[in-house]
C-alpha cells in the first residue's frame, strides 16, 4: 500500500459542532497508517485556509446555514475529485435544521434570532440588536445538507460517526476497495 | 394436496427457500414462523394487519402485494429480498424520513426505533434524491406522563389500533386525506382524553418512531445500548432459521 502515491484530502467543517472533526482525531493510533496513505492540505487539523493544489477526497462536516458556508463547499467541490459528508449535519442539516420546521412561526429565522440575542428570557444585550457587523457571513433563510447544494460522493452517517467507520471508509477508499458500509457500523446517533 | 402435510397446511417459496403454511395464514405470518424476515412498519405482532407503509411489498406472482394482509397460496413464488424490491423499500423509508421531521441526533427513541432501524437495514446511507417537507407539526405535552411529537409520526396507525383493539378507549384516530393524513387524539389535547402510561398503546413497543413520548424515561438506557445497536431489525426472525 505504501507504494502508492499519497492522495490529497482536504476538510472543512461548515454548519457544525466540530465534533465529526473530533472525530476523525478518534482514529487514534491508525491515523499514523492513514497517514502513509495522505498528506492533508486544506484543513483546520493543517491550519490552512486556502486549498495549495487540487485533492483527491474533500470531507465536509455540517450543512449549510449562512453565505460562507455555501462559497467554501463549492470551493470543496471545485478542488476535490471525490466529496464526503462526514455526519448527520452535513447529511441532513442535523441540529441546525432544527431552526428549519421547529420553530413554528411564519418568519422563523427572524423568530430564532429575536430569541438568542434580543426576547430570550436570559439574554443582557446592551445594544438590543442582532449582531450585524459586515464581517458577519449573511444566515440563510434554511439550513442545507450539502447534497442540496453541490453533488455529494459518498455521505458516511453518525453523530458523530465513529472513528472506525471514517478509518475503514477512508481506508477502502483510499485503496479502491469501498464497496459500501458494513450494517452493524451505520448509525445516524 | 399431499397427504403428508396436515389437512389444511401447503407450501410456498419466498426466495426459494420452502415455506409451509396453513389456510388463511399471510405471507408474513408463515415467512415469521419459518424464520425469514420481511421488513414492515405499519405491522406489528398482536394488532390486526393494516397493509399501509407498504414496506413489505413482496412479489406474489409477479405482483407487487403487501406481505402482511395478502394470504399465503399453496405453490406460490413469492419474492422478498431481491435488488428491485429493496431499492423500493429503501426509496418508501426514505421518504418516510423526508415527509416528517426526523433528526435522529436529538430524537430519544434513536436507536430503539424502528424507522431508523429500517434505514440501518435497507443501507440508507446514499445522498439523497428527495426534498425535506420539513412540516410544522405540533407537540403535545399536556397529559402528566406521556407527550406526543408528532414531527415524528409515520402514520403507521398502530397506536390507533393498540388503543381500539387492546385498550378498548379509541384515543387515536386518523384525520385528514392523502398526504394530509395525520394521526390524532380524540379530543383538544392528550390531556383530555382518557390515555394512560399503562395503555397498550402508549407501550415503547406499539410506537415503532419517537413520537408517543413516555416523559422521565426516555434516556434510561443510554444512546449506543439500545434495542437496535444490538442487532439488525428483524435478526430475531431470522435465528429461527439458523
Amino acid at each position: 500500500m505504501s507504494e502508492l502515491p499519497k492522495a490529497r484530502i482536504a476538510t472543512a467543517s461548515l454548519a457544525g459542532c466540530f465534533g465529526c472533526h473530533m472525530a476523525i482525531l478518534d482514529i487514534d493510533e491508525r491515523l499514523i497508517d492513514l497517514m502513509k496513505l495522505v498528506d492533508v492540505d486544506r484543513s483546520p487539523l493543517t491550519d490552512k485556509k486556502r486549498f495549495t493544489q487540487r485533492c483527491d477526497i474533500g470531507i465536509i462536516e455540517g450543512g449549510c446555514c449562512n453565505e460562507e458556508n455555501v462559497h467554501v463547499l463549492h470551493d470543496f467541490r471545485r478542488n476535490c475529485d471525490v466529496l464526503i459528508a462526514l455526519g448527520q449535519c452535513a447529511i441532513m442539516g442535523g441540529l441546525p435544521a432544527m431552526r428549519n420546521a421547529i420553530m413554528h412561526s411564519d418568519a422563523p429565522l427572524r423568530e430564532c434570532l429575536d430569541e438568542a440575542y434580543i426576547t430570550g428570557k436570559y439574554i443582557r444585550n446592551t445594544t438590543h440588536h442582532v449582531p450585524n457587523d459586515p464581517a458577519l457571513p449573511l444566515l440563510l433563510d434554511e439550513v442545507y445538507p450539502c447534497s442540496q447544494v453541490v453533488e455529494i460522493d459518498y455521505q458516511i452517517p453518525g453523530c458523530a460517526p465513529s472513528g472506525d467507520i471514517i478509518f475503514d471508509t477512508l481506508a477502502k477508499l483510499l485503496t479502491g476497495k469501498f464497496r459500501g458500509f458494513e450494517r452493524d457500523m451505520i448509525k445516524f446517533d | 394436496m399431499s397427504g403428508t402435510k396436515k389437512e389444511t397446511g401447503f407450501t410456498f417459496t419466498i426466495d426459494g427457500i420452502e415455506i409451509t403454511a396453513t389456510a388463511g395464514q399471510t405471507i408474513m405470518e408463515a415467512a415469521d414462523e419459518a424464520g425469514v424476515y420481511i421488513p414492515r412498519l405499519c405491522d406489528h405482532e398482536g394488532l390486526r394487519h393494516q397493509g399501509s407503509c407498504r414496506v413489505c411489498t413482496v412479489k406474489a406472482g409477479g405482483r407487487s402485494v403487501a406481505a402482511c394482509t395478502q394470504p399465503a397460496a399453496p405453490g406460490q413464488a413469492v419474492e422478498n429480498e431481491t435488488q428491485h424490491l429493496t431499492k423500493m423499500r429503501r426509496d418508501l423509508v426514505e421518504m418516510l424520513f423526508h415527509e416528517g421531521n426526523h433528526l435522529c441526533p436529538i430524537c430519544e427513541a434513536s436507536g430503539n426505533c424502528e424507522l431508523q432501524a429500517m434505514a440501518y437495514r435497507l443501507d440508507m446511507t446514499e445522498a439523497t434524491k428527495f426534498p425535506y417537507l420539513e412540516p410544522c407539526r405540533a407537540l403535545d405535552a399536556s397529559h402528566p406522563d406521556i407527550a406526543l411529537d408528532t414531527n415524528r409520526c409515520i402514520s403507521c396507525g398502530r397506536c390507533i389500533r393498540a388503543s381500539q383493539d387492546v385498550d378498548g378507549k379509541g384515543i387515536f384516530g386518523y384525520v385528514g386525506r392523502g398526504i394530509h393524513r395525520r394521526v390524532a387524539v380524540n379530543g383538544e389535547n392528550l390531556a383530555d382524553t382518557t390515555a394512560e402510561v399503562t395503555d397498550h398503546a402508549i407501550s415503547a413497543e406499539v410506537c415503532p418512531v419517537g413520537c408517543i413520548i413516555r416523559k422521565r424515561v426516555g434516556f434510561a438506557v443510554p444512546i449506543g445500548e439500545r434495542e437496535f445497536d444490538k442487532g439488525l431489525i428483524g435478526h430475531e426472525i431470522e435465528e429461527k432459521r439458523k
